[in-house]
């Protein structure tokens, strides 16, 4: 019986370990698959010039990724300019400030809005950003726009985004010892300059590592970025201009990417592309989220 | 002097914070009103109960019960995959490996980096599998690559309950005289249930609603998939091919579609709260 059981146990742990080892080496493997693919052009063309070179037409066989490189550029920045404040001011208010109670009654909310569908948010783009850019924000400029523009895009990412900083922002500010926080305000420090000398000094590499975080997640979102920024080939002027992100780029073309030599192998190298960055991105902010757990314990 | 301009600040600082939080929470009753809103409107029975006619794409009649459908086999038997995969990997690296290990630390790692891969890298690198297993585009190959997708999302919200699991009942199961796989199942796994339950809810909301993960592996098709070799519709894809057309008719149901995600988004999201209420009784406190 005992005998029985132990032998279960084991079999099933060396089951789970298969599995579990599977989904550890998996991000390798999707590396190592995009690389295979994209790796006929990368042997044919120098990198700088895939990277670095603005023409871009695949039926000549041509494949600068410039224009979609500075397209999700511009976008993810515009987002993040708007998002950092709003959601660095919304973390500091609902972790320090707000109740007790208007804090767990916002986490909901906030979860929801991260659960969203991002073609929800494309589609709403399209109804209320477009407009508002064509309509109010360019004549404010003395700028005539279709309103498909990298302005948009950026407007609707910087919501997109605002759950993933927002969430970190707060776990990264309950992290703070409370001794600290007691420490200030018995020395006669008000609630803002608590925060302000404090915990925003304290946590200031886990609000860098969340930001971090919600670029990279603006910098390979898709769906929403394809609907409203434009997708017009050529690198931005202007806010207002039309972008094409490369992640529009590679949903676009799926279709047609077959039939063109070459092609399919540009579309995936611009999927390795977005790997490497977003990768690159995650290693430095869990790298210093890694850190500041460390500390706490 | 100093302390009125302090208390200016103070106030002021106040005032943004206040202003930026209902910014973040007006966008979300925005966002949604809006697409509840203008859905409404073009909503009728046709739309969840019938496929596509001939020329629907004209503005001829129909709807989208085919992308509902597809979107709902799909998802679902992703989420299943997803579930299987991902439990054993959770169980494992806080049961067997040890939560603080360094295998668990690293495997926690290695999904943090998954969960952070846009999913339309995840739809390339479905693509890529299923040239290599010689799949085309369908049922199939959109289940894998979603399957892919939410593994990450499903394992890190388990990992998140099953590590806060107290070491004293995992200890006092051991001391019984139970296995490390009993221990898993029949005590981690009975506490856990309400947060295994929304980490499921969770992960099929997320690949429920993406599009770019299942753009180039599932096809798109206006029939309802009776086979997983079938090309299958998606709601998103629904969403975004009928917005894209130039006829006002058409470009009306893809608000409508909309409202049909998001509805379901909503019923996830909200079930997904009130049955991990519902089961946490039966948890030890």
């Amino acid at each position: 019986m005992t005998a029985k059981r132990t032998l279960k146990d084991l079999i099933a742990g060396k089951a789970m370990f298969l599995i579990t080892a599977g989904c550890g080496v998996l991000v390798l493997v999707m590396a190592l698959g995009l690389l295979i693919r994209a790796w006929p052009i990368m042997q044919i063309k120098p990198l700088h010039e895939l990277l670095f070179s603005v023409s871009w037409s695949p039926m000549k066989g041509d494949f600068g990724m410039l224009p979609f490189i500075m397209g999700t550029l511009w976008v993810t920045g515009i987002a993040i300019v708007i998002a950092v404040p709003i959601s660095l001011l919304t973390s500091i208010y609902l972790s320090e400030f707000a109740l007790s109670r208007i804090r767990e009654l916002s986490r909901p909310f906030i979860d929801l809005l991260a659960g969203i569908p991002s073609v929800i948010y494309g589609i709403w783009g399209v109804i209320v950003i477009v407009p508002l850019v064509k309509g109010r924000l360019a004549p404010l400029f003395g700028v005539s726009s279709t309103g498909y523009s990298v302005l948009a895009a950026g407007i609707v990412l910087s919501i997109m985004i605002f759950p993933v900083i927002i969430h970190i922002t707060m776990e990264v500010f309950q992290a703070v010892p409370a001794g600290l926080r007691e420490a200030s305000l018995s020395l006669g420090a008000t609630q803002w300059q608590t925060v302000k000398h404090v915990v925003l000094r304290r946590s200031l590499p886990g609000i860098i590592a969340a930001n971090v975080l919600g670029f990279s997640r603006a910098f390979g979102e898709t769906m929403a970025v394809l609907m409203v920024a434009g997708n017009i080939t050529k690198i931005p002027g202007s806010v207002f201009d039309p972008g094409y992100p490369l992640p529009a780029l590679i949903a676009n073309n799926y279709g047609e990417m077959m039939s063109i030599p070459l092609y399919d192998s540009a579309l995936m190298m611009s999927a390795l592309v977005l790997f490497v960055v977003v990768i690159f991105f995650n290693v430095i902010s869990r790298y210093i989220l890694h850190r500041i757990r460390l500390r706490i314990s | 002097m100093r302390s009125s301009f302090n208390k200016f600040e103070e106030a002021v600082f106040r005032f943004l914070m206040i202003v930026s939080t209902l910014v973040v929470l007006g966008c979300l009753f925005l966002i949604i009103g809006t697409v509840l809103f203008k859905g409404i409107g073009s909503m009728d029975l046709d739309m969840i109960t019938r496929t596509p006619q001939g020329g629907y794409y004209l503005g001829k009649e129909g709807g989208v019960l085919n992308a509902i459908v597809g979107s709902i086999v799909l998802t679902s038997s992703a989420t299943a995959i997803a579930f299987l995969a991902s439990l054993p990997v959770v169980l494992y690296i806080n049961i067997y490996a040890g939560k603080n290990s360094r295998f668990a630390e690293l495997i926690r790692l290695s999904l943090d980096f998954l969960w952070g891969i846009p999913s339309i890298v995840y739809g390339a690198f479905g693509f890529i599998i299923m040239v290599y297993f010689g799949i085309s585009a369908s049922l199939l190959g959109g289940i894998i690559t979603v399957a892919l997708f939410i593994l990450p999302i499903m394992a890190r919200a388990m990992d998140e309950v099953i590590s806060l699991v107290p070491v004293e009942l995992v200890e006092a199961s051991f001391s019984l005289g139970s296995t490390r796989i009993e221990t898993a199942s029949r005590v981690v796994l009975r506490q856990t249930l309400p947060g295994i339950i929304s980490a499921i809810l969770l992960a099929f909301g997320r690949g429920i609603g993406d599009a770019a993960s299942v753009l180039f592996t599932s096809g798109f098709s206006d029939r309802i998939p009776l086979s997983l070799t079938q090309p299958a519709a998606t709601l998103p894809l629904a969403i975004f091919f009928q917005l894209g057309t130039p006829f006002p008719e058409v470009q009306e149901r893809a608000y409508a579609s909309a409202f049909i995600l998001t509805i379901i988004i909503l019923i996830v999201s909200i079930s997904a709260r009130l049955l991990a209420a519902r089961f946490r009784r039966h948890t030890i406190q």
